[in-house]
């Protein structure tokens, strides 16, 4: 109890600050490319001038006028929504499976299915390509979603599985009794109990997705290219226009920052991976 | 109609045998108490007959039927976990309702069940709490209710009452066995606790690693135990198992008497021992003796209230009518 109290009066002060501190931190590169954004090319490259300058909407108007920043931003919607359902539509069974009938594979498949996020993806570009070419199907949205998707599943599906597991199994055998199949179980039972975990997991997804620019990069040229392709192209040949990549980029993670902001709850009960209940 | 019949059914798990090869027949209406102790495989016969376990090999069949391949839903049995399992997400009325709406009742008659349901339950006030708003014995009387209202061929209880306290665990015994009386129903109910299974059942099935020891009715496991396990895990306190000598002075390799078969003197008597620890009930009292060179320590249940001090020298006599006696292989000799 001493304990308690001596470090209260520590950390009433101290973690507030430490907190602050660290987040204003991490806020401070977005803060800048915020306000570069708003700057002249010319005045973007002078960071002693980071506060005086005379704001312009000139990178904005040129954005939406040469770049055609609505398809990207259509492109990135389409294909983040598609995966992200995608990914639930084939993660929520699957972890379904795993939680409730389990065999003596179960937890080898999950190892496995981890470990499919430690292959550096550099050492699967090239096959990727190819394939991608060789079916017809580059810079397609069915290519994106597919690609997102199969990135997406091993960590949705460890998430939905921890969810799942805390469902009590007797719960879920009543509902056999009382004449559920499987989809009645999922329908009635999984989804209403579990449906934060679902929510969280679906809100993460989506952010992976939209966030995603190794493979969106290399596997679009312009039909189904989206935002990380924007701001990828905006480095382009004639040089770095700090001011213009600073509003594409802007535009980019605008969304989703809106997006987590919203869902801060979600999120960071998704990220504990449900330990917070 | 609730005749269940099991035929070799066997479980196995990875290269575990849980169940061998078992029979057991269970007539309609029929109170039956699976007994033994824990990890015995009482719930996996149960979870089998219910259709939520797979049968390794083996047949089950209800009212003449082989249902061995049928889904759980389908084999008109209802069950009450030992945690409940009620739907966490459903307010009361929508817990009892559910097996109803799963089979398509219409809503005038679900919620005449209901409401007959939780009259008899004492539910009435409680039908739109949600589960986490009830107390243990609550949760299981709308378990219970749910699986009322299902009308079953048969209920199958797996522990219901263990996550009680003693005082509930005691009134809830009654109410089933009530409901019993009322409903008529086949009942298969699962406990580690003897004295649960001598109180409700009408027929008892003891179970040892996976082993029916023996079927019968309480009375008949009292009175006539098959073989050395049935004769010490029935009954309370415990059986006096005696081996050596003493056994073979009534040609058997062990001799069992019950604590209320033996009388107490503090002047003459069979065997010799020393006062350990006496428990007073009131009703009863519970001595347990020390140094009778017959076994580690001897129990005595004498009625009513009678004085013994720690270290008093005590005389034994048993009854000579109630001496069970066992062969090397543990069986009754008759
Ligand atoms: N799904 C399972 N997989 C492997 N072993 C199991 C499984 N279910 C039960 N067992 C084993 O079967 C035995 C019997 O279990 P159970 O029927 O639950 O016993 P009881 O209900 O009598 O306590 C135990 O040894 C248990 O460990
Ligand atoms: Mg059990």
């Amino acid at each position: 109890m001493a304990i308690v109290a001596e470090t209260s009066k520590f950390s009433r002060f101290a973690w507030p600050v430490l907190a602050w501190g660290v987040a204003l931190i991490f806020f401070f590169p977005i803060f800048w490319m915020v306000l570069t954004s708003f700057k002249t090319d010319a005045d973007a490259v002078k960071p002693e001038f980071l506060f005086s300058f005379t704001p312009t909407l000139e990178n904005y108007a040129n954005m939406t006028q040469n770049y055609d920043y609505w398809r990207f931003a259509t492109n990135s919607v389409i294909t983040s929504v598609s995966a992200t359902l995608l990914t639930l539509v084939v993660g929520v069974p699957c972890a379904y499976a795993m939680a409730f009938n389990p065999s003596r594979g179960t937890k080898d498949i999950l190892m496995w299915m981890l470990s499919t996020k430690m292959l550096p993806a550099a050492a699967v570009l090239y096959p990727m390509i190819f394939l991608a070419k060789g079916l017809g199907i580059y810079d397609t949205h069915f290519l994106v979603i597919m690609v997102l998707c199969l990135i997406n599943l091993p960590i949705v599906i460890w998430m939905l599985f921890t969810y799942f597991k805390d469902i009590p199994k007797d719960i879920i055998e009543a509902g056999k009794m009382d004449g559920l199949n499987t989809w009645g179980e999922v329908r009635e039972i999984l989804i209403p109990l579990a449906w934060g975990g679902i929510a969280s997991t679906a809100l993460l997804a989506f952010i992976f997705c939209w966030n995603e620019a190794y493979w969106t990069v290399r596997l679009t040229t312009i039909d189904a290219a989206t935002l990380s392709k924007l701001i990828e192209g905006n480095r382009a040949p004639e040089g770095l226009f700090f001011g213009r990549l600073s509003a594409v980029s802007t535009a980019a993670v605008g969304p989703i920052v809106v997006l987590g902001w919203f869902c801060q709850k979600q999120l960071v009960q998704g990220l504990t991976f449900g330990a917070v209940k | 109609m609730g005749r269940i019949a099991l035929e070799k059914v066997n479980k196995v798990f990875g290269d575990v045998e849980v169940i061998p090869p078992l029979d057991l027949t269970i007539d309609d209406g029929e109170f039956v108490v699976f007994v033994g102790p824990s990890g015995c495989g009482k719930s996996t016969l149960l979870r089998m007959i219910a259709g939520l376990e797979d049968l390794t090999a083996g047949a089950i069949q209800i009212d003449g039927e082989d249902v061995t391949e049928v889904p759980p839903s389908k084999r008109g049995l209802a069950m009450v976990f030992q945690s409940y399992a009620l739907y966490p997400h459903m307010s009361v009325r929508k817990n009892i309702a559910f097996p109803m709406r799963m089979a398509g009742v219409d809503e005038a008659t679900q919620n005449a069940k209901i409401d007959a349901a939780a009259k008899s339950l004492n539910l009435t006030d409680y039908l739109d709490r949600k589960p986490g708003q009830l107390s243990g014995g609550q949760r299981q009387r709308v378990a219970i209710g749910r699986a009322i209202v299902r009308e079953p061929a048969a209920f199958l209880f797996d522990e219901p009452l263990s996550n009680l306290d003693a005082a509930l665990r005691v009134g809830m015994r009654l109410e089933i066995m009530e409901l019993h009386k009322k409903l008529e129903t086949t009942m298969i109910y699962v406990t580690h606790d003897q004295v649960e299974a001598m109180t409700m059942a009408d027929k008892i099935v003891v179970l040892q690693a996976g082993v029916i020891e023996q079927v019968g009715s309480p009375l008949e496991l009292y009175h006539a135990p098959r073989n050395k396990f049935v004769a010490g895990f029935i009954g309370s306190p415990k059986m006096n198992l005696i081996e050596g000598p003493e056994a073979a002075k009534h040609d058997a390799t062990t001799i069992g008497i019950r604590p209320e078969h033996l009388t107490v003197s503090k002047t003459k008597g069979t065997w010799k021992g020393r006062v350990g620890v006496a428990e007073h009930l009131g009703s009863d009292t519970f001595i347990h003796v020390h140094d009778t060179g017959l076994m580690d320590m001897m129990t005595v249940r004498i009625s009513g209230d009678i004085e013994a001090r720690h270290g008093d020298t005590i005389y034994l006599t048993p009854s000579a009518d109630q001496i069970h006696r066992f062969d090397a292989q543990g069986l009754r000799i008759a």
